[in-house]
């Protein structure tokens, strides 16, 4: 599915549209798109949306970040741009097996991911414009992309 | 006093022995940045086995250097966090076995009370200090009315300068590390370049994503309209620009807080030429304000700060016991 988006104010609409749909489940989210898309933006927008309190910043430098959701489970902020090139096994099937996970840079890390993915990837206009493909790899993940609604 | 301190919150594994806070007697940081890799940054140890494998060895090493053994040790500091969970768990359970087995005090630490301690190892800090910590991690701006009361009064919303000095750098095709890169480049161009000015929430905090995306877009436009543009004059736009975000910050904090006596820096990126004479150019402004710019051995990534904040919580009372668990979302203690 492709998501046109004309500014900064409707990429954090579709981020806590996707917010409300993934609420409560377990999954992870693939996010993709060059440096500057809009990823950081997002993230923020959607992590405010599932209660998450505390400051949503970058996770590239620890790799993982993990937050609180208002209703208590956890949200994971996984960064794997400083992992191009290497394999090192750092647990992260700990991440996928609870709450929800932001994975930037997943191609990195592709192996290890679960195979039930939501897979966002954002695609950078001139400005604020963004084209964004909404995917998915498994049963709960293609639930959750049909009930989404422009 | 003389306190081991061990860090492993990130990619360095390092292990120190500081006395009285000022002295280091050893200090060994195992994973350093000659190591690079091709697309232009460290390899980052994070994984849990490498610092497994590099932990023994620093110890070791720390007390040779020292020329000491456990017995001559008075307490065992450890960062507890903020971290990568798997990382932070291999340095707490060696302060732990090292505590337990030689029946050493245990003192848990914060990586960022750290940073800002490490000034301890070559000034006393005159409270109440504005504290400056800019790294590849971390963007933070700290008032400490005494000596253990922290109020983060601004942070990053985004990324940390570090890590936006990182990727414009690999934009630019300057290669690693990019901190010195950008420096050297912009010393030989002017800031003519308009850039996004980064918008935050908080009057204090810090925003460099924005400015990232700024360069970018700035880039990508020259290329779609087949204009050339100067690299050193970009450098020094994007550097202006961000250590303006910076500066802004902190003047803004001097005006506010009068009562402010020491402001110090602590992070890898306090290295910066530009940051420490813009350092020296607000002083001028505020000379009944004590400034203090470490050395970059105090400023980096080591054991040497854990050790030092390690004695200063010591001797406030903290202890931990067997019980210590590793923290990766700590709050600065």
């Amino acid at each position: 599915m492709i998501i046109e988006i004309h500014s900064l104010i409707e990429t954090q609409k579709f981020a806590q549209k996707m917010a409300s749909l993934v609420q409560g489940k377990q999954i992870v989210i693939t996010l993709d798109g060059d440096l500057g898309a809009g990823k950081t933006t997002w993230t923020q927008a959607f992590g405010k949306a599932l209660g998450v309190k505390s400051v949503i910043n970058s996770p590239t430098f620890t790799i993982l970040k993990s937050y609180k959701q208002a209703d208590g489970n956890p949200l994971h902020h996984i960064d794997a741009y400083r992992l191009e090139g290497i394999t090192q096994d750092l647990g992260f099937e700990d991440c996928f097996d609870e709450g929800i996970c932001v994975v930037e840079w997943s191609q990195y890390i592709a192996d290890q991911l679960p195979e039930d993915r939501l897979c966002i990837s954002i695609e950078e206009g001139i400005d604020e414009e963004r084209k964004i493909e909404l995917g998915y790899t498994g049963n709960l993940s293609k639930e959750i992309v049909e009930a989404y609604h422009d | 006093m003389i306190i081991l301190g061990i860090e492993s919150s990130c990619d360095e594994t390092a292990v120190a022995i500081v006395k009285d806070k000022k002295e280091i007697l050893g200090s060994v940081v195992a994973s350093q940045i000659d190591v690079h890799k091709e697309f232009g940054g460290v390899i980052p140890e994070v994984a849990s086995r490498i610092h497994v494998e590099n932990i023994s060895y620093c110890i070791e090493e720390a007390l040779n250097q020292a020329n000491m053994r456990m017995e001559d040790i008075d307490a065992v500091a450890v960062t507890q966090g903020p971290g990568l969970v798997g990382c932070l768990h291999v340095g707490v359970q060696a302060a732990k076995t090292l505590a337990f087995a030689y029946h050493k005090p245990l003192v848990p630490v914060h990586h960022l009370a750290g940073h800002i301690y490490a000034n301890e190892l070559v000034v006393d800090l005159e409270f109440p200090v504005l504290a400056l910590v800019v790294s590849g991690g971390n963007s933070e701006l700290v008032y400490m009315k005494d000596e253990t009361s922290f109020e983060i009064l601004g942070q990053t919303q985004d990324d940390a300068i570090g890590e936006a000095y990182d990727k414009v750098a690999r934009v630019l095709d300057l290669g690693y590390p990019g901190g010195p890169k950008i420096d050297k480049l912009a010393r030989e161009g002017k800031p003519v370049y308009q850039l996004a000015k980064p918008k935050t929430q908080g009057k204090y905090d810090f925003s460099f994503s924005g400015l990232k995306s700024s360069v970018l877009q700035f880039i990508k436009r020259m290329e779609r309209l087949n204009q050339t543009y100067e690299k050193a004059d970009l450098a020094a736009s994007f550097q202006e620009a961000a250590l303006g975000e910076i500066f802004d910050r902190v003047k803004a904090v001097l005006d506010d807080y009068p009562d402010v006596k020491h402001f110090v820096v602590g992070g890898g990126v306090s290295a910066n030429s530009r940051l420490r004479e813009k350092i020296a150019e607000l002083n001028k402004l505020y000379p009944h304000v004590t400034f203090t710019v470490p050395p970059m051995s105090c400023c980096t990534d080591n054991a040497n700060m854990i050790a030092v904040a390690g004695e200063i919580a010591y001797l406030s009372g903290r202890r931990a016991d067997d019980s210590l668990t590793a923290n990766a979302g700590l709050e600065i203690m």
